[in-house]
């Protein structure tokens, strides 16, 4: 893990002002710690413990045990202090049991289920992320993750429910359809940006609404819906094509997991190993070098944004093909704009990507049962999601708020140690 | 330190202030208060779909309902929203795992995900609201543990299709709808087909804008959320001539009432009907231009379950809301009740009877299978 950080920080980013590598030799795991403490990563740990904190007084401030509690607080504050306490622990204790392991259950399947679920749900968002993780990189926000989804989605899903095809053949098939639709939705914001300068938030913004309506349409035909039924969802997805559980029918698990580790791996060795990622990188921290360097922009913006649609259109496949099953309007959700979330909580690289999706999954797989055992609005999770990337978006603040050096002090210091 | 000492001041005052407010109840008290009188061990529990349950439509009646129940007979309830599609079944699963002896889903969208989980789960009950449960291709299937609950709506719509007709002077009304889905288009079918009776009767020819009922196709918002979309649409159809108006699509419809009221403050007259719940009851500042109200009792049909229910009596006998059994219905005129002529009230009374006794066959393509 510390390797990767550190091999990843000694190259070229875009952007984030990034401190002076030392070229001297530099004991590892020294240098490991410091990026931990005072690096990006631990202001992403630090600003979910911000935020946990935060979402705690929340749950305090509105369980109504503490309210009623409130009401006498001067004459007995314990009891507000006690109750404040006991809601918030409650929360957190059921939001941990829903997302990791649940101490209450009679069998070790029941038990570590809720690890197995959280695994589920952050599949898709990894893989998603990991698409708009590489347009950030290049220079690009692709904010069009959503639309992307949504065209991988239908066109793995059709390829699912219409065809009958051999197992293998047929799945492979269904998630290379979903790869191709997310990448020619992601292509056409890139062809208008590489030609025109159309800017690319603009356009991926606008096709997300294309990609909601053609699919809203899409399940008023005949092809799309079930026969002799006017609602608008899909017939299921084939056997054939469907993700296989990993672990059994007591788990949601799915292939779909592995897929996702393939992609972080696919990610990390073309962002930091190839020819292609080098470019594309050297475009997003410096056009105008790049162009002089002799680097071809508007095919290289192109080549992004087929990259980025491939892998969110990927992840609409592995999100039908492996739980949903079937096509409905709302297929997508909130994929596309939780992903962008991700790519930011994981700094856009790959591993930080993978647990940061794990930890989004986890909220929102412990959110339900916090939700369901302690009444607890399931909002609070959002606010916690939001304050996540609000503090992440404004390190400077959570350095403050620690006491951490800033970077280029600890680097000093470092140097001079 | 002279900001210290002013905190500190400023603090005791207000402490010395709160106190009097509050005193802390005895101990006894509030260990006693727990333990209500005919409280029960029954748990209900209630999965939204996406919209939410405050969404002024048929989960939040939905909701009302569970919450009525669990007042009146003193029984455990919880409650999951999902924010997404994906949330159904895992929303599902998790409340089976808080030990639910009756679990209702709200919405045609849950019903794949809640026929799995009754079939997984063949010791507890399900109740669907607006749907029966479904296998992966959309086959209604048949369990001995899920009551669905459906309405046909098309009865009641048509009732306010055929008063709409009669009420309007411009000869022109209108209908629109959020996401074209049969929940909603059931209400516009019944609406249209209300209005052909109409001029069927009377030799008129009133004109129905915003859904063909034939065709199957029509105006849409998009969505349940945006009133502005509503307003604009509404707007539309009164400067095509509209003059009554109903709104199928939750909250977007008091976009309608905005711009109904606009059109009324520049001397226009016109009125909107609204649906699901009494609309003078849920927006009573627009009570002055909601005609009436298609009702679908919902949290009823809800209730009347979760009591089955908890009395051990639970049956999977699909439950369908007619004009019959006042599952859906039209609410009272309130502020309209003097302007509606009385012929117009005797003859929608006969049609509802007709309706009941079935000399009149009110279907709708998305009517619910039994």
């Amino acid at each position: 893990m510390s390797d990767e950080i550190v091999g990843e920080k000694a190259s070229p980013t875009s952007g984030m002002p990034e401190p002076e590598k030392t070229k001297a030799p530099e004991d590892r795991g020294e240098r490991a710690l410091r990026e931990i403490v005072s690096g990006d990563i631990g202001v992403s740990v630090l600003a979910f413990v911000l935020a946990l904190l935060i979402g705690g007084l929340l749950i305090a401030f509105t369980n109504p045990d503490v309210t009623a509690a409130a009401h006498y607080f001067f004459a007995k504050p314990m009891d507000t202090i006690t109750a404040a306490w006991n809601a918030v622990w409650d929360a957190y204790a059921a939001m941990f049991r829903g997302a990791v392991y649940n101490g209450q259950a009679d069998t070790f399947q029941k038990a570590i289920r809720p690890l197995t679920e959280t695994m589920t749900v952050a599949t898709p968002l990894i893989i998603a992320a990991l698409g708009v993780a590489v347009g950030f990189r290049a220079g690009l926000f692709n904010i069009g993750a959503q639309g992307q989804i949504i065209l991988g989605a239908t066109v793995g899903g059709y390829i699912g429910f219409t065809y009958s095809l051999p197992a293998g053949v047929h799945l492979l098939l269904a998630l290379l359809g979903g790869v191709l639709g997310g990448a020619i939705w992601a292509g056409i914001a890139g062809v208008l940006k590489a030609r025109t300068g159309a800017h690319e938030v603009i356009v991926t913004i606008m096709l997300n609404y294309v990609a909601l309506y053609l699919l809203a349409y899409l399940l008023t035909t005949d092809k799309f819906t079930r026969a002799g039924s006017n609602q608008p969802t899909s017939p299921g997805v084939k056997e054939t094509a469907q993700l296989p559980l990993l672990l059994g029918d007591w788990s949601r698990l799915h292939a779909g997991f592995i897929v996702a580790i393939l992609a972080s791996i696919f990610v990390w060795w073309l962002m930091t190993r190839s020819v292609l990622g080098f470019r594309f990188r050297a475009v997003g921290s410096n056009p105008h070098a790049s162009r002089t360097a002799g680097i071809g922009i508007p095919t290289t913006i192109v080549l992004v944004m087929l990259v980025s649609g491939a892998l969110a259109g990927l992840a609409g496949g592995v999100h039908i093909l492996g739980t949903e099953h079937q096509l409905t309007g709302g297929i997508a959700g909130s994929l596309g704009f939780d992903a962008i979330t991700v790519a930011l909580l994981g700094r856009s690289r790959p591993l930080g990507i993978f647990f940061a999706g794990l930890l989004y999954g986890g909220l929102n797989v412990g959110g339900r049962v916090m939700e369901a055992a302690t009444g607890t609005p399931i909002d609070i999770v959002l606010v916690i999601q939001a304050l996540v990337v609000l503090f992440i978006a404004a390190p400077p603040l959570v350095r403050a708020i620690f006491r951490l050096p800033t970077p280029r002090t600890a680097v000093a210091k470092g140097a001079a140690a | 330190m002279k900001n210290i000492i002013r905190v500190a001041a400023l603090s005791g005052a207000v402490a010395l202030a709160l106190a009097a407010c509050g005193s802390a109840p005895e101990d006894e008290a509030t260990s006693g208060a727990t333990g209500d009188a005919g409280a029960s061990d029954f748990k209900a529990c209630m999965v939204s779909d996406s919209g939410g349950f405050n969404d002024k439509s048929f989960n939040e009646s939905g909701y009302n309902g569970l919450k009525q129940a669990e007042s009146d007979l003193g029984i455990k309830t919880a409650t999951a929203e999902s924010k997404q599609e994906s949330d159904f079944a895992p929303n599902i699963d998790t409340m089976v795992g808080q030990n639910c002896n009756l679990i209702i889903t709200v919405g045609f969208l849950l019903a794949t995900a809640t026929g799995d989980a009754a079939q997984a789960n063949t010791d507890t009950n399900f109740a669907i609201v607006d749907s029966t449960a479904q296998d992966a291709d959309g086959n209604t299937i048949e369990l001995p543990n899920v009551k669905p609950l459906s309405f046909n709506t098309v009865e009641a719509s048509y009732l306010a299709g055929y008063l709409a007709a009669g009420m309007s002077k411009t000869g022109t009304v209108a209908t629109y709808g959020g996401i074209q889905i049969p929940t909603v288009t059931i209400f516009m079918d019944g609406f249209v087909d209300g209005v052909a009776k109409y001029n069927e009767v009377h030799g008129t020819s009133v004109k129905t804008l915003g859904w063909d009922s034939k065709a199957q196709n029509g105006s849409f918002t998009g969505d349940f959320e945006d009133q502005s979309k509503g307003q604009q649409l509404t707007n539309t159809f009164i400067d095509q001539g509209a003059d009554i108006i109903l709104p199928v699509a939750g909250p977007v419809g008091g976009g309608t009432l905005a711009a109904a009221h606009d059109a009324n403050t520049a001397g226009k007259s016109v009125a909107v009907i609204w649906v699901d719940s009494d609309g003078v009851e849920t927006n009573p500042d627009s009570s002055d231009i909601i005609l009436t109200s298609v009702l679908k009792e919902i949290g009823t049909a809800v209730n009347d379950v979760v009591t089955a229910a908890s009395k051990d009596e639970f049956d999977n006998t699909a439950y369908v809301g007619t004009l019959k059994n006042e599952g859906v219905g039209l609410a009272p005129f309130h502020d309209f009740d003097s302007k509606v002529p009385a012929d117009l009230k005797a003859e929608v009374d006969k049609l509802k009877q007709d309706i009941i006794d079935g000399t009149v066959k009110v279907t709708s393509p998305s009517s619910p299978q039994s």
